[in-house]
């Protein structure tokens, strides 16, 4: 039990069971391959090297643990923040070779909650927290408070739904000795907390990246409507003075 | 040139970035269990299983089961990352051109 002491940070075997985690393991590769084929369409010269820095970033930042109660830490997870840099098919993609990396390289995640593990934060984190951001992309193309406002928001979702991801992976598999209700409740309220920090880390990545380099942010691509806007009424004067 | 060279200061910018973070913020992260870990403590108790790679070298963020390596793991994870993601999208990249 000296695993208690230990810095793991994901999902380890066992708390699922064989069925259920073979079942999230398809799920993982189902999902993952689409991402895979999405993401081709979304890599250009700019984005590859990019993604690659995304990826190192995130498995940097996992790193760091933050207290979030008595006992208990929390660390980024890290979907919210590669969706909205690059995208929600490459960003899935960031996750899960840290995911894999992770679990083979630092034996953190055990290798048959690997597939549980994928599917809750690189699928279902990243999904949700993309789906969040982008209903909220006029509020971030608003300006720097509205983007730091939306990172939030989005991060914060992305956690909670991750989590929610492994309470039904424990209702379907989990003991039932202990009560999912239990166990769900405990698990979705720590990570509320878990969640504005997540929350933090990724507006203020986001922010960071925004100020030095927006054309790098994906949410932010084609945002600069406004200014071509602006462009509108000139064009259309020299077009209405053209005809005179 | 002057856009390439600006790409290329903020990639290593951001490169340095994580290998700090990774490398020496790594060493005053919370030691206590995580919110999962925490929350399901006790079903670990009973029914969990050591990492089948549990006895790695880099196994728990550390060299050789030695926690005063954790910067150097976290370097080496870093670069790992890295590197493999990189390559991944690279190759991606190039094979969607096609």
């Amino acid at each position: 039990m000296s695993d208690m002491s230990s810095v793991a940070m994901h999902m380890s075997d066992g708390l699922i069971n064989a069925p259920v985690s073979a079942l999230f393991g398809a799920v993982a590769v189902l999902g993952v391959t689409v991402a895979g084929a999405r993401a081709r369409r979304d890599l250009d010269e700019r984005m590859a090297p990019m993604a690659g820095l995304v990826a190192a970033f995130i498995f940097a930042v996992q790193m760091l643990n933050f207290p979030v109660l008595p006992g208990v830490s929390g660390h980024l997870l890290g979907g919210a923040l590669a969706a909205i840099l690059v995208g929600p098919w490459v960003g899935a993609l960031c996750i899960t070779i840290v995911l894999v990396l992770q679990s083979l390289v630092f034996a953190d995640g055990g290798l048959t909650a690997l597939g549980s593990n994928i599917t809750n934060m690189a699928l279902i984190g990243t999904v949700i927290g993309f789906l969040v951001a982008l209903a909220l992309r006029g509020v971030a193309a608003r300006g720097k408070a509205g983007l730091l406002a939306v990172a939030f928001v989005a991060a914060f979702c992305n956690t909670v739904a991750a989590s929610a991801g492994f309470v039904l992976q424990f209702a379907l598999g989990g003991d039932a000795a202990f009560s999912t209700g239990a166990v769900g409740v405990t698990v979705l309220g720590v990570h509320c907390l878990i969640g504005i920090g997540e929350g933090i880390i990724t507006a203020l990545t986001v922010a960071a990246v925004a100020a030095v380099r927006p054309d790098l942010v994906y949410l932010l691509r084609g945002t600069e409507r406004p200014l071509e806007l602006r462009t509108v009424p000139v064009q259309a004067a020299w077009v209405r003075g053209g005809t005179k | 040139m002057n856009d390439r060279r600006r790409q290329l200061l903020f990639f290593v910018g951001f490169v340095l970035v994580a290998l700090v973070l990774a490398g020496v913020a790594s060493y005053f992260a919370d030691d206590d269990p995580d919110g999962l870990d925490a929350a399901t403590e006790e079903i670990a108790a009973k029914n969990g299983q050591p990492h089948a790679l549990e006895n790695g070298l880099f196994a728990d963020y550390a060299v050789a089961g030695d926690d005063r390596f954790t910067g150097v793991a976290g370097v080496l994870g870093v670069l790992v990352t890295l590197v493999v993601a990189g390559g991944l999208f690279t190759v991606l990249r190039k094979r969607s051109r096609s």
